[in-house]
């Protein structure tokens, strides 16, 4: 027998998270991804080094991530849609004060207060930061429970490599659902590259400081244009996407998270029927892998992009193909799940509009 | 082969259970299994699902629009899903609540007594895996084997006496297929 576990979603998380070192959790609950801090606190209490906290709301739990990553831990915070927006004010200050830490979103359907469905509506807030000021952040997007296990671990390193925040952009239905899943082993904090920046008490050092206010506008300035070299370091280092079935495919399918399986299974129906379809499946959303996109262009005559919203990601699917080839596009907001037969339906009559 | 099933009853008739065992024993065999809960603003005694999708190859949804197989519990969840099962597939009735039969000709309808089946070997609360034994020897989704092992882990940390008893509903399940054949 393998070493596989059945596991729900927002447990592979926090059993990831924790392997991967996390030792710093705070939260406030917002349904669907209640059983992510009921994990970790269960999980913590038997630990002598976490620390879990249900703060008494969102923002104060996102400042207390601000404390724990400035003290050196590896620190998580996990919300839903809604409470997601309330933590942009404390990822903003993080992005300033260039602090890791990682920040789950298992979104809903909104705007609004919504309702506690499966949705795809906050990739712009995602995406393109969020908050106040110029910065991003890093937007990792699984799709199946393994990816948020090995996505889990991934956000941590990245976070620390480059002392920023990282989102985990996942919807209510992955949160919920269970998958076999295999975990790598436990991250021995020991071996993880010492932070010489931290603010863990200055005895026998020079004291640190770790800033988000700088009155001086040069000041400010030399910080946004070192975040600015730091931004495109990333969009260079870690875009990743998965092609499926794209070698020979003449029309591709683009989705991500929950929509790209679907899709998946989409373009498996339609090619049943001897269409030439794929599927581009980005696995960053920022940075968004932009170029293998563009790349398909050589033999890809027109997109279609799916999305459980009113259509995000297809801006920056248009910016990646640059006018060059045809977007089209099909979502259902709100919290709707499609069925794979009807994307395929709509994939097959996108694919044959273009060939007649 | 990909097979599509849901559970569904009322809260408390370990219909989750079920779903979550058979799907352990799916993965046991190494195959592509997603277990999804219903979840929503859900009220005590009120009603409860899940969908377990079994398959060979890659799962593309872990929602089943049009399941091969439906297990209903209590009367509500035969209303609830009686018109959504696959043309030619099965619905699994829990005889002792439910009186009536789907309004469909053209898919097939299994009678399993769980309550009464559970009641007589001495374990009421076992009619969750009876009927899961039944589910098994006609769908052949896995082997008994598998569900036997993922009740083991499924119960891991339990008392054995427990393990022993949900081991033998199933035998009882399959056994009341096998008797009216």
């Amino acid at each position: 027998m393998s070493g596989k576990t059945l596991m729900r979603g927002t447990h592979v998380l926090g059993e990831a998270a924790i392997r991967a070192g996390c030792r710093a959790y705070f939260g406030y609950p917002i349904t669907p991804q209640n059983e992510l801090p009921e994990y970790m606190a269960s999980k913590f209490a038997k630990m002598d080094d976490a620390v879990f906290v249900q703060a008494e709301s969102e923002i104060a739990s996102i400042n207390m991530v601000i404390g724990a990553a400035a003290a050196g831990a590896r620190a998580m915070t996990s919300s839903s849609s809604p409470g997601i927006s309330l933590k942009q004010e404390g990822i903003s200050y993080l992005a300033a004060m260039e602090l890791p830490a990682v920040i789950v979103n298992m979104m809903r359907g909104g705007p609004g207060l919504g309702n506690i469905a499966p949705a795809q509506g906050d990739y712009f807030q995602a995406t393109r930061g969020g908050g106040h000021g110029d910065y991003r952040v890093i937007t990792l997007a699984p799709a199946y429970g393994q990816e948020i296990a090995d996505m889990a671990r991934q956000a941590f390193d990245l976070a620390d490599h480059y002392k920023t925040p990282v989102m985990i952009l996942g919807d209510g239905m992955m949160g919920q659902m269970m998958e076999p899943v295999e975990f790598p082993d436990p991250v021995d904090l020991a071996t993880l590259p010492r932070k010489e920046w931290i603010v863990n008490g200055s005895k026998g050092r020079a004291s640190r400081t770790i800033l988000s206010l700088w009155l001086d506008p040069p000041k400010e300035e030399e910080l946004n244009w070192r975040l600015a070299r730091k931004y495109e370091m990333i969009s260079e280092d870690i875009p990743d996407q998965e092609m499926y079935l794209t070698d020979d495919a003449e029309f591709v399918i683009v989705a991500y998270g929950t929509a790209a399986r679907i899709a998946k299974g989409a373009v498996h129906r339609v090619r049943e029927s001897g269409m030439k379809v794929g599927l581009y499946r980005p696995k960053t959303l920022w940075p968004y892998p932009s170029k293998a996109l563009k790349g398909l262009c050589e033999h890809v005559r027109e997109f279609l992009v799916f999305e459980m919203s009113m259509g995000q990601m297809v801006e920056d699917v248009r910016l990646a193909i640059e006018g060059q080839r045809k977007v089209s596009f099909y979502g259902r907001p709100g919290g709707v799940v499609s069925t794979p037969e009807e994307v395929a339906a709509i994939l097959s009559s996108a694919y044959n509009s273009k060939t007649n | 082969m990909s097979l599509k099933i849901i559970f569904s009853g009322f809260g408390g008739q370990g219909v989750l259970m079920m779903g979550y065992v058979l799907a352990v024993a799916g993965m046991k065999e190494d195959k592509h299994v997603t277990f999804l809960p219903a979840y929503g603003a859900e009220v005590r005694g009120g009603t409860a699902n899940c969908t377990v999708v079994v398959s060979d190859e890659e799962i593309a949804s872990p929602i089943a629009s049009s399941p091969e197989f439906v297990v209903a519990m209590n009367y509500p969840s035969m209303i609830k899903y009686q018109n959504m099962v696959k043309s030619g597939g099965t619905m699994f009735l829990n005889s002792d609540l439910i009186t009536e039969v789907p309004a469909r000709e053209d898919i097939n309808v299994i009678k399993v007594p769980a309550n009464t089946l559970a009641h007589e070997m001495g374990s009421d609360r076992s009619l969750n895996m009876v009927m899961l034994g039944a589910v098994r020897e006609i769908t052949d989704i896995v082997s008994g084997k598998s569900i036997s092992l993922a009740i083991e882990t499924v119960l891991e940390g339990k008392k054995q006496k427990l393990v022993d008893m949900n081991q033998k509903a199933v035998t009882v399940g399959v056994d009341f297929i096998l008797g009216s054949k």
